[in-house]
């Protein structure tokens, strides 16, 4: 029993170990069926979230706009989505005509895929993670991206030309934000020197890499959230412009699992910032007890995605042409100049035995300076500009309408 | 050795599996009208102009490989980074060598006013 | 009996080849770029499967995320892209399958003489990660791959640069245009 407590994860792993070889199975049959249990055990618990999660979302943006939200079904509505479920369980599933069929419906099995697949290397507790690979940051990034593939796969066989538009809105816009968030992802794998995620989150143990590298955290999280298409990034299901972009064709389950995997992604993407900034399952005594672990890291991750829902809430839709200029005119190029910085902090630091989190601090707001200063000669040119051309057209308008007076 | 690797296909293949057999629950489980008119593409509202695969201006191709170059230099800058402590002060500069090259390309575009949304 | 590693190896090899045949026979470009997606998912499988896990996921960040994707939109930016009912062929078919055939020939008989085939091959010297750790320095140290890596970089910013000259019609023309 204490053994229980004390690391759960490997107690339960090797109790099924036993029992499978007191079966008489070859040990490395046993290992493989092993990871057929993990991964579905893993797979379903996700897809299970999303139920809490889209009620947690419209529970949180409702309190946000002061209504009720959903309360009827079960208290406080928590099996509403349950029903929305069994509801989208009993819709015709239409094909239209023209459609590609293979394509079409294989694309929102690539989206869930994709966000699922994330899943494999992120460290649950000390003691729980899927694939311990040591090329970790990059697989993120890899397989993160095949969700993007399925919205173009969508738009393009559905045989619409509203879905059409939008799939290739989103993924003009998904691989511009990509860019910013490598290079934002690059700066935590410089700073533990490794790209395993359990070892950046070792790395984590005494300072969070938040604190060493705010502008990267945030610069991370902002892109993400714009792959995810999330408010204030959610223009690629724009209502008035597009419809609802690359599912406007889908419907019942097949349009539900495009539903599942963004907001699956949402929290796959606050699981990412709470491993590779926050610390990911640190916490006082978490080596000792891996259940603790568990918890700090459900505990940081539903923080972060209370401040994605938050952000949802608040802002609203960016059009296109500003989160274009945002993205190549303000991310990439601080991603750039961060990176440059923590580099260069980082080396300085060990070479000439500088205080390290002093020294990344200071270069920090050093670059928040010049970002600050930056941002506000700009806002003057774009102010006078507009200045000056309003004056020209009132010139215009004055010299224009004179024979009339 | 292979053995994490084993982990990510069977994952990704439940990543398929979970959702096909929810979809496939929905299939069996839903009825099956079709007709043409509820067939037909963007049933709800008017139909679409003229060819669906329409051709797309030539800014998309330009975001794409955009892409595709800062896609490669990450490429490169992760084994730079995991090697990071290892690495001499000079070696350092290399890399940032590396990425302000990069970073000229993305001053050219600005410039050439390739970056504005049309 | 075949282990574990041969039987993926195969299904991946098979699946490979077929999607490769299948992108030079599609018809619709559409449908070859997704077949030329699933080619290039086989190819990582077999990185993974040679234990060069570093290179698998490049290949699918790079090949299946980037310049897939490139691949689809440039397709996009072709007229008629679904449905091409043109003649796959022209005149100077058989001379291709020549050129094919003396190529697959040679390197058919190439790999044969090879002492490849049956060898065992030498194990690591080291694990994956301190392999990782040593490519990020070679690429940075004088005496190795410095040139190479900053020409890289330079080759990518001559990729960006043309492609911009190339397919950019410049702000000025158009603004004329609205102009006049």
């Amino acid at each position: 029993m204490v053994a229980f407590l004390n690391d759960p994860f490997t107690w339960t792993g090797s109790l099924l170990r036993s029992w499978l070889e007191g079966l008489g199975l070859a040990p490395d049959l046993v290992t493989f069926l092993l990871q057929v249990v993990g991964a579905f055990v893993l797979g379903t618990t996700l897809l299970m979230l999303t139920f809490i999660l889209i009620w947690a979302e419209r529970k949180i943006v409702a309190r946000i706009q002061d209504r009720l939200g959903p309360n009827r079904v079960g208290p406080y509505g928590v099996f509403q989505t349950v029903a929305d479920l069994l509801k989208l369980v009993t819709k015709e599933l239409i094909t239209p005509t023209g459609a590609d069929v293979i394509p079409y419906n294989l694309a929102p099995l690539l989206a869930v895929m994709a966000v699922v697949g994330v899943w494999a290397v992120i460290p649950l507790a000390p003691t729980l993670i899927g694939a311990s690979i040591n090329v970790g940051v990059l697989y993120i990034v890899a397989v993160g991206a095949i969700g993007t593939l399925g919205i173009m796969v969508a738009g393009m066989s559905s045989n619409n030309k509203y879905a059409l538009l939008g799939a290739f809105r989103t993924v003009a816009m998904m691989v511009s934000y990509a860019v910013p968030m490598m290079i934002a992802l690059l700066i935590p794998v410089l700073l533990s020197g490794s790209m395993d995620m359990e070892t950046i989150v070792e790395a984590q143990s005494p300072i969070a890499f938040i604190i060493l590298a705010p502008f990267a955290a945030l610069i991370f999280f902002v892109s993400s959230l714009a792959e995810v298409g999330r408010a204030p990034f959610d223009l690629l299901e724009a209502e008035s412009e597009i419809v609802a972009g690359f599912h406007i064709e889908y419907s019942g389950l097949k349009f539900g699992m495009f539903f599942v995997g963004e907001f699956l992604h949402a929290f796959t993407i606050s699981a990412l910032t709470a491993t590779l900034f926050l610390g990911g399952w640190q916490g006082p005594w978490a080596e000792l007890y891996p259940l603790l672990g568990l918890f700090y890291f459900i505990i940081k991750t539903s923080i972060v995605y209370f401040v994605v829902i938050w952000i949802r809430g608040s802002f609203p839709r960016i059009r296109i042409d500003h989160i274009n200029n945002l993205n190549w005119k303000l991310i990439t190029p601080l991603a750039l100049a961060s990176l440059i910085v923590a580099a260069i902090a980082e080396k300085v630091a060990t070479e000439f035995g500088i205080n390290r989190l002093g020294i990344h601090v200071g270069a920090n707001a050093f670059l928040f300076m010049i970002t600050l200063a930056a941002i506000r000669l700009n806002a003057r040119g774009a102010r006078s500009r507009v200045k000056a051309n309003s004056v020209n057209k009132s010139v215009a308008a004055s010299s224009g309408s004179s024979p009339g007076s | 050795m292979l053995e994490p690797w084993i982990f990510i296909a069977l994952l990704l293949g439940a990543g398929m599996l979970l959702p096909g057999v929810t979809i496939v629950a929905n299939w069996l489980l839903a009825p099956k009208k079709p007709n043409p008119i509820k067939q037909s593409i963007y049933e709800c509202g008017i139909e679409t102009v003229g060819e669906t695969y329409i051709q797309l201006k030539g800014g998309y191709y330009i975001y794409a490989l955009i892409f595709v170059v800062f896609d490669i230099e990450a490429v490169f800058m992760f084994p730079w980074a995991v090697a990071f402590d290892k690495l001499q002060l000079y070696m350092v500069m290399e890399g940032v060598i590396f990425i302000l090259i990069l970073a000229a390309g993305l001053a050219y575009a600005w410039r050439k006013g390739v970056l504005e949304w049309v | 009996m075949l282990t574990l590693t041969q039987i993926v190896f195969l299904v991946a090899a098979a699946i490979t080849l077929l999607a490769s045949f299948m992108v030079v026979t599609c018809r619709s470009m559409v449908h070859a770029a997704l077949w030329l997606i699933m080619a290039l998912a086989g190819v990582a499988v077999f990185f993974v499967l040679l234990n060069a896990g570093f290179l698998a996921v490049v290949q699918v960040a790079v090949y299946i995320d980037a310049i897939a994707i490139m691949i689809i939109v440039v397709v996009m930016l072709t007229r008629h892209s679904m449905g091409i009912q043109d003649r796959q062929t022209n005149k100077t078919w058989w001379a291709a399958v020549i050129a094919a055939l003396l190529m697959f020939g040679g390197l058919v008989l190439m790999f044969t003489q090879a002492p490849l085939l049956g060898a065992e091959a030498p194990a690591l010297t080291m694990g994956s990660e301190a392999l990782l750790e040593e490519l990020g320095l070679a690429l940075v140290d004088v005496d190795r791959y410095i040139v190479p890596f900053e020409v890289a970089s330079v080759l990518l910013l001559t990729a960006l640069v043309g492609s911009i000259i190339v397919a950019w019609p410049g702000r000025k023309s158009q603004d004329l245009e609205d102009q006049s």
